[in-house]
C-alpha cells in the first residue's frame, strides 16, 4: 500500500503520477474464509478492518451486492455526534467519535472530519426544559455539552432566524460533534483492509445462508456458495430480508429517510443545527452545498426514493427556520432506507445461530457509529461473546423487555 | 406522494392519510411463551413487496381501513374495510399487479 503522503505525492508528481494503484484489490470469492461479512457499507467494513487489524483474522471476505459504500454509507449527511441521554448509547457513540478523531490517521485516508460543533434547538420552554435534562445526561456521561442562550445561538449561526414561526428560546451545543466525508471513510476501510489481505467481493449477492444443526456453516451467493466459520449480517436496508434467508424474524420497519442537497455558496453556517420539534437538520458541507436532513417517510418502504410530502415538510421547516435559503435551488434530492427498530436502538450482537452474527437496525443513525460498529462486531466475532459496550444492544433485549429507548428519551430521531 | 383509494371517500392525496402498521396481526392466546408473546409484540413481516397493513384517513372521513400495498413500487393493489379478510392477489411484481388499483367493499 502507498501511502498517502506529501513526500509519495511529490514523487508521484515528478513521475507523471503513473505509479498510483487502485486503492483496493478486486477479489475473486475464495472458497473459504475464517469470516464472511454480509454487506459493503461502512460497518462491514470497518469489521473487516477490526478483524485484521486488532485481531489477526485475515482470511476474511466483505460480500457486497452493489457497490461498496453504494447503500446508506453513501446517501447520509455525515454527521457524527454522542449527545446521547442513556449511558450505554453515551459511551458506544463517544467510542465511535473518538475513533473517528483518529481515523485519517489511522486509516493513512483524510475522512475529513470537521468537529464544527451541532446546536440542537429548543422552540418552547417545555422544549428547553428537556434539552437541560438531556445536555446534563450527557455531561454526567462524561461527553462534552454545553446550554446556550438564544443570544449565543444567533452568535454561533447568524443566519438562522430566533424568530420564527416556533422561535427559539435557547438550545445546546455538543462542541466536538461534526461532519465528515463519507466516501473517504468507506475507501478508507476498504483500503486498509485491503491491504491487510481481506477479500472485498462487490457484486456478489447472498441469496441464502448454510445452516446445519444450528450452526452457520457458509453462504450461498450470486456467485456459488462459500463456506466460513463464521458470518456476520451487516446489511442497512434490507435488514429483514437477509435475516428471513437464516430463518430470524427481526422487530424492524424499513423506511425510506430522505436528505437532499442546495447548489453551492459561499461559507454561511459552520455548525450542524438540528431541530427536533419541527424534525430538520442542516449543515453545510465543504464544497458550500446546504445538506438538509428531516423526517422519513413514515410507512414501509424498499423503494430507494422518497415522496413529496416528507420532502416538503422538511424543506418548509428548515426555510422557517433559514429564511435567507429560500431563494437556493435544491440540486439533488435522494433517499436511503432505514430500518428502524421499535426503540431506536440498533440491534448488535450475536443470534440463536451460532457462529452468525448481527449488526443492524441502526435507523437513521448508523454513518455516526461506523468505526465503534466495526471495532465492537469484530472483538464480538473473534471472542463468540458480545463486547461489552453493545452488550445492551442484543437480539434478546426484546424477549427481556430491556429496551433502550433513545427516541423517547432524546425526543429525537437518529 | 401516494394516492390511496379510501374505502369510504374515494382517491385522496397522502398528506389526508396517517400510517398504522401492518394488518392481521393477531394477539396470541393467554398461555404462549415469552419468545412467542416477543414476536407478537415486536416481530415484523417487513416484506419487501406486498405488504398488508392499516391506514387512518385522518383528514377524511376518520376511519381505519387496510391497504395491500407493494413496498417497492408503492402500487396499491387493493383497500377494504377492518375486519375483512386479506384480499386474493396476484403474485407482487405480476403482470397483473399493474392493473388499476382494485377497491374492494365500496
Amino acid at each position: 500500500m502507498t501511502r498517502y503522503n506529501a513526500w509519495n505525492f511529490l514523487r508521484q508528481a515528478v513521475q507523471g503520477h503513473r505509479g498510483w494503484h487502485p486503492a483496493w484489490g478486486a477479489a475473486e470469492p475464495r472458497r473459504h474464509y475464517e469470516v464472511i461479512v454480509v454487506g459493503g457499507g461502512g460497518h462491514g467494513l470497518a469489521t473487516a478492518y477490526y478483524l485484521a487489524k486488532k485481531h489477526g483474522i485475515r482470511r476474511v471476505a466483505v460480500l457486497e451486492k452493489g457497490w461498496i459504500g453504494g447503500g446508506n454509507s453513501g446517501r447520509n449527511t455525515q454527521v457524527s455526534r454522542s449527545n446521547y441521554f442513556y449511558p450505554v448509547s453515551s459511551s458506544f457513540y463517544d467510542h465511535s467519535l473518538k475513533l473517528y478523531e483518529t481515523l485519517g490517521r489511522e486509516l493513512d485516508f483524510n475522512v475529513m472530519l470537521s468537529q464544527r460543533g451541532l446546536i440542537v434547538l429548543a422552540h418552547s420552554e417545555h422544549e428547553l426544559e428537556l434539552n437541560r435534562r438531556w445536555a446534563n445526561a450527557i455531561r454526567m456521561n462524561g461527553v462534552d455539552s454545553e446550554i446556550l442562550t438564544p443570544a449565543r445561538i444567533g452568535k454561533l449561526a447568524p443566519a438562522i432566524n430566533l424568530h420564527a414561526r416556533f422561535p427559539i428560546v435557547g438550545g445546546f451545543i455538543q462542541r466536538r460533534a461534526g461532519i465528515s466525508r463519507h466516501d473517504a471513510v468507506v475507501w478508507g476501510y476498504a483500503r486498509a483492509a485491503s491491504a491487510l489481505g481481506v477479500d472485498i467481493v462487490q457484486g456478489c449477492e447472498v441469496t441464502g445462508f448454510d445452516i446445519a444443526g444450528g450452526r452457520v456453516r457458509g453462504v450461498h451467493t450470486s456467485r456459488g456458495t462459500i463456506t466460513a466459520d463464521r458470518v456476520v449480517m451487516s446489511v442497512a436496508g434490507h435488514a429483514s430480508v437477509v435475516a428471513r434467508l437464516a430463518g430470524l424474524r427481526l422487530p424492524i420497519t424499513t423506511m425510506a429517510l430522505q436528505a437532499m442537497v442546495t447548489e453551492p455558496l459561499k461559507p454561511v453556517l459552520d455548525v450542524v443545527v438540528i431541530s427536533a420539534a419541527i424534525h430538520a437538520y442542516v449543515s453545510q458541507s465543504d464544497r458550500g452545498e446546504i445538506v438538509i436532513g428531516g423526517g422519513s417517510d413514515v410507512y414501509n418502504s424498499y423503494a430507494q426514493k422518497g415522496g413529496l410530502p416528507a420532502m416538503h415538510t422538511t424543506v418548509g421547516a428548515v426555510l422557517e427556520l433559514f429564511p435567507s435559503f429560500s431563494r437556493l435551488r435544491l440540486m439533488r434530492q435522494w433517499a436511503g432506507m432505514v430500518d428502524v427498530t421499535p426503540d431506536t436502538t440498533p440491534i448488535m450482537g450475536l443470534t440463536p445461530v451460532e457462529g452468525l452474527y448481527i449488526n443492524c437496525g441502526w435507523g437513521t443513525g448508523g454513518y455516526k457509529a461506523i468505526p465503534a460498529g466495526g471495532d465492537t462486531m469484530a472483538d464480538t466475532v473473534a471472542n463468540n461473546r458480545p463486547h461489552p459496550l453493545i452488550r445492551e444492544f442484543g437480539l434478546d433485549r426484546f424477549a427481556r423487555g430491556a429496551l433502550v429507548d433513545e427516541g423517547a428519551a432524546a425526543g429525537v430521531a437518529h | 406522494m401516494l394516492r390511496i383509494p379510501c374505502p369510504h371517500c374515494g382517491v385522496r392525496d397522502e398528506p389526508e392519510f396517517v400510517f398504522g402498521g401492518p394488518s392481521h396481526v393477531e394477539r396470541p392466546a393467554f398461555g404462549v411463551s415469552d419468545l412467542e408473546w416477543t414476536d407478537y409484540l415486536f416481530g415484523r413481516e417487513n416484506p419487501k413487496g406486498v405488504h398488508f397493513e392499516r391506514w387512518l384517513h385522518e383528514f377524511g372521513c376518520g376511519r381505519w381501513f387496510n391497504v395491500a400495498r407493494d413496498t417497492v413500487t408503492h402500487e396499491i393493489l387493493a383497500t377494504y374495510r377492518m375486519g375483512e379478510p386479506k384480499p386474493a392477489l396476484p403474485g407482487p411484481g405480476g403482470p397483473d399487479a399493474l392493473r388499476f388499483p382494485v377497491v374492494r367493499g365500496s
